[in-house]
């Protein structure tokens, strides 16, 4: 009975891995940028939420109805106004320029906030479980959060695929250059897409900031996890990064319960053998 | 008498292939005589000149060795700081653990890095791009998270040198100094060596080719694979033998330091970026260009971070080629030639005329 | 009424120079043809024509205005809409949601999916199935279709016959000459010169990147045409 809550747990800590990893996955999705700041983004939504909560008094909850319309706002305009011009030169500009990001980000969080660890307060939810016969208890907050990851996963796909918007989004992903010949302004649709992808990011990051504390160093780790959450599950496929996401999940779940120092590497170390045995990952699905 | 039905082309005139140009002789010769003085300082400068001067050293080399892996072999990696630390743990754990001499460990500390980027190789050669980036820095955290949990390395503590170790060296701290000092210069100038004669080879010519188009070259016969993954064991030896070299100095080693991501990437991306990436003068320049603003915004503390953040970006967007890069532009100059280029024979054969 | 002039147009791909001093105009429900050797800088000259090759503002004139600077968005906004060279169909979405793109650029116009689905009836069936998975003169025809879904004015069709077996070439252009019977303008580029010369009303010949001839098609001597197309 204790594997099956392991199994549980890990399934339901991949929700928060999927929901790390959306962000990232629609942008080297529609335009071939990986973002190298992406979690320092996850991050900074955690303060932006901090700093909503502690100026309003609203609960984590409530002030995403600020949190994510700025978020949505910063990636636009990122895209728009900076990312735009890397797109052009190869691999290198976008890779150092999101990584001066992300440099960026993080000093300026610390100047801002200082190294000490925050965490985002939600109330008896965070500690809530339902007791499931066998003595198995789920938490309510992780069963939530993988409910969003769920959700979020399914409208993207409703967007993708049953809208005007989602149809010049997999065109522009398909061929770039002859999606602009149809009329389609690539430059605005790339801004848009790094909007909707900080929308997601936003969520997760204040989700995550309920149950985790974050200091302005927490980026890197962030990106590593929704980065091995994507290969896991293949490039291309949404819902693959869930499965991905859980994957990561179980086999952290699995290190801790040997050894709670060996939870971050466990997932690592599935990750590298998942690449070596299967390197288009589970449900590989774009060509590249 | 030359048979002229013999001759292949009688209409050619020879060519000779040259190497050197006119400015890089000159700079060679400024050269030596800057490397006479620094290899003269422990005799004229103080401890604090070839403590700096040693870092100046080991940062060049390990901005050459980047260079190297991105600039040339398209292979752009976030993750060499796991060699650093690989090297690092390899020579305080032989000397701590195993009584090895010193010079021994040291010795051993660049192939045992280099080993180690053999499975590693076998994982990360199949991300491409960017994600391949992120790859190499999941596994530099998978080293540094081993180092953390084994105890006979320190675990999170990490390990010190002890004096016993250090006296291999020279019981004597002036001697002890000066020696650490004038390894650091040879082994800089040993990796700046591997990486220029390197280039100067037939090997240099394919990586250029693959730099400049991968199936293109694939298609002329250049075994892509295999010159990269040369490239790859070679650099990831030499960072280790670099990681030696400095925590020897350092007479430290702990996971966060020896993994450091800041520390030996961060930095060194900056400087090959913001010298000239893909050409040999570059890391020169941008190990010059980061020590002078380190030193200049000492005060400011993370400020300090945040404008070399800044700076790449503008760099990148602006002037991807560097400041090297935009040199070579305007006055098609190269102080160390590894191009070829063709120069007609002037000659004295009269039937030629 | 000249709908689209080119002046003294001049392309570059990098350092190469791919047009040279071009001059080409296109009247109001005209169809021009361009033909020209491999090399000659006939997609080029389309391309530069429908924005994807910057060039300088006053080179190309749509309806006397100048639209060199501007970008191929923009212009399909304008009222030109490209059939590109290997039909170039997004492999992501079925035949209809390709159509179906051609109308993001919002123009007012006779052509819809049920006209489109008229002259292309095969293409009705064929609907939702991915695109790419269709024969060659299939996916020229979604193609064609998705161009004039954005109800353009001037329609540039690069290389219809190209890979294509010679029945549905001929299926291909009778359904063009039901395009222009509506008073589109089109100019097409062709290397199949008889099949160019059938459908036009004016040609131009390039040859490297330079104009070698310009006549109008009727009873025109093929012998001087070869002699152009390969520059002798």
């Amino acid at each position: 009975m204790q594997w099956l809550n392991v199994f549980i747990q890990g399934s339901l800590l991949g929700g928060i891995y999927a929901l790390f990893a959306i962000g990232l996955s629609m942008s080297f999705g529609i335009m071939r940028l990986v973002n190298i700041a992406h979690g320092d983004f996850i991050v900074l939504s955690g303060y932006v939420a901090l700093v909503v909560t502690q100026s309003t008094g609203l609960d984590p909850f409530s002030s995403l109805a600020i949190v994510v319309p700025v978020m949505f706002v910063l990636g636009y305009a990122l895209q728009r106004g900076l990312l735009n011009q890397t797109l052009t030169g190869g691999l290198l500009p976008p890779l150092l320029v999101t990584f001066g990001i992300s440099i960026i980000i993080q000093n300026g969080l610390l100047q801002g906030f200082g190294a000490y660890d925050h965490r985002l307060q939600e109330g008896a939810i965070e500690t809530a479980s339902i007791h499931l016969p066998g003595g198995i208890d789920v938490g309510v907050y992780p069963l939530l959060v993988f409910a969003v990851a769920v959700f979020s996963i399914a409208s993207l796909q409703f967007l993708f695929y049953r809208t005007g918007l989602g149809r010049a989004f997999r065109a522009v992903s398909d061929d770039a250059d002859t999606a602009e010949l149809m009329g389609i302004d690539n430059r605005k649709l790339y801004a848009l897409a790094l909007g909707i992808a900080m929308i997601f990011t936003a969520i997760a990051g204040v989700l995550f900031g309920i149950r985790t504390i974050f200091d302005p160093a927490a980026g890197p780790i962030r990106l590593i996890l929704a980065f091995e959450a994507v290969i896991i599950g293949g490039l291309g496929s949404m819902w693959g990064t869930l499965i991905g996401g859980m994957v990561l999940g179980i086999a952290q779940s699995v290190g801790a319960a040997l050894d709670p120092t060996w939870q971050i590497l466990a997932g690592h170390l599935a990750f590298l053998a998942i690449l070596i045995l299967r390197p288009n990952g589970l449900f590989p699905r774009t060509r590249d | 008498m030359a048979d002229v039905a013999a001759d292949p082309a009688p209409d050619l005139e020879p060519v000779r292939v040259d190497r050197a140009t006119k400015a890089s002789r000159v700079f060679a010769a400024l050269a030596a005589v800057a490397l006479a003085a620094l290899i003269s300082l422990p005799w004229w400068g103080d401890a604090g000149w070839m403590r700096l001067i040693a870092e100046m050293a080991y940062y060049v080399a390990l901005a050459q060795l980047w260079n190297l892996l991105a600039g040339y072999a398209g292979l752009v990696s976030v993750g060499q700081q796991a060699y650093v630390g690989l090297g690092g743990y390899m020579l305080f754990y032989l000397t701590g653990v195993w009584n090895v001499n010193v010079y021994v460990a040291l010795l051993l500390a660049g192939p045992f890095a280099g080993l180690m980027s053999i499975p590693v190789s076998f994982a990360v050669f199949r991300l491409r791009g960017a994600y391949f980036a992120i790859g190499t820095w999941v596994v530099s955290e998978v080293f540094s998270l081993l180092a953390s949990l084994i105890l006979v390395l320190g675990a999170g503590s990490g390990m010190s040198l002890t004096v016993p170790i250090l006296r291999e060296i020279s019981s004597d701290r002036d001697v002890r100094d000066t020696m650490l000092y004038l390894m650091t210069l040879a082994m800089s100038l040993l990796v700046f060596a591997i990486v220029y004669s390197l280039l100067r080879s037939r090997h240099g010519l394919a990586l250029t080719a693959i730099r400049d188009s991968e199936p293109a070259s694939a298609s002329l016969g250049v075994n892509t694979f295999r010159t990269k993954f040369i490239i790859y064991v070679a650099t990831a030896a030499c960072t280790g033998l670099i990681g030696g070299l400095i925590f020897l100095q350092k007479l430290r080693i702990s996971p966060e330091a020896g993994f450091s991501i800041n520390d030996w990437t961060v930095v060194v991306i900056f400087m090959v970026v913001i010298g000239g990436i893909g050409t040999l003068e570059g890391p020169f320049i941008g190990m010059l260009v980061y020590i002078i603003l380190r030193e200049l915004l000492a005060d400011y503390g993370t400020y300090y971070l945040i404008l070399l953040g800044v700076l790449a970006i503008v760099i990148m967007l602006k002037a991807p080629m560097g400041i090297w890069g935009w040199v070579i532009h305007r006055y098609d100059l190269q102080l160390f030639p590894v191009g070829r280029r063709l120069r007609l024979e002037p000659t004295d054969d009269p039937s030629k005329r | 009424m000249t709908l689209l002039r080119t002046q003294n147009l001049s392309a570059f791909y990098g350092d190469f120079q791919a047009l040279f001093g071009i001059d080409v105009t296109v009247e109001q429900g005209e169809t021009v043809a361009i033909i020209g050797a491999n090399g000659a800088g006939k997609t080029t000259l389309l391309r530069a024509i429908a924005g994807a090759l910057a060039t300088a503002p006053d080179t190309v004139l749509f309806e006397g205005k100048p639209i060199g600077h501007m970008t191929p968005h923009e212009i399909v906004r304008l009222g030109i809409a490209m059939v590109p060279e290997g039909r170039r169909l997004f492999p992501s979405l079925s035949v209809e949601e390709n159509l179906l793109l051609g109308t993001h650029s919002n123009r007012a116009g006779p052509w819809n999916l049920s006209r489109i689905y008229e002259l292309f009836p095969r293409l009705n069936e064929l609907r939702h199935l991915p695109a790419t998975s269709l024969s060659g003169g299939q996916q020229q025809m979604a193609a064609v279709g998705r161009a004039l879904m954005s109800n353009p004015r001037l329609l540039l069709c690069d290389e219809l016959s190209l890979g294509l077996a010679p029945v549905v070439i001929r299926d291909i252009y009778r359904c063009l000459g039901a395009i222009t019977a509506d008073g589109t303008t089109v100019v097409l580029v062709e290397q199949d010169i008889n099949r160019a010369l059938d459908a036009s009303t004016r040609f131009y010949c390039l040859q490297e990147g330079r104009l070698a001839l310009t006549a109008p098609t009727k009873n025109f001597d093929r012998a001087a045409l070869t002699a152009a197309y390969f520059g002798m």
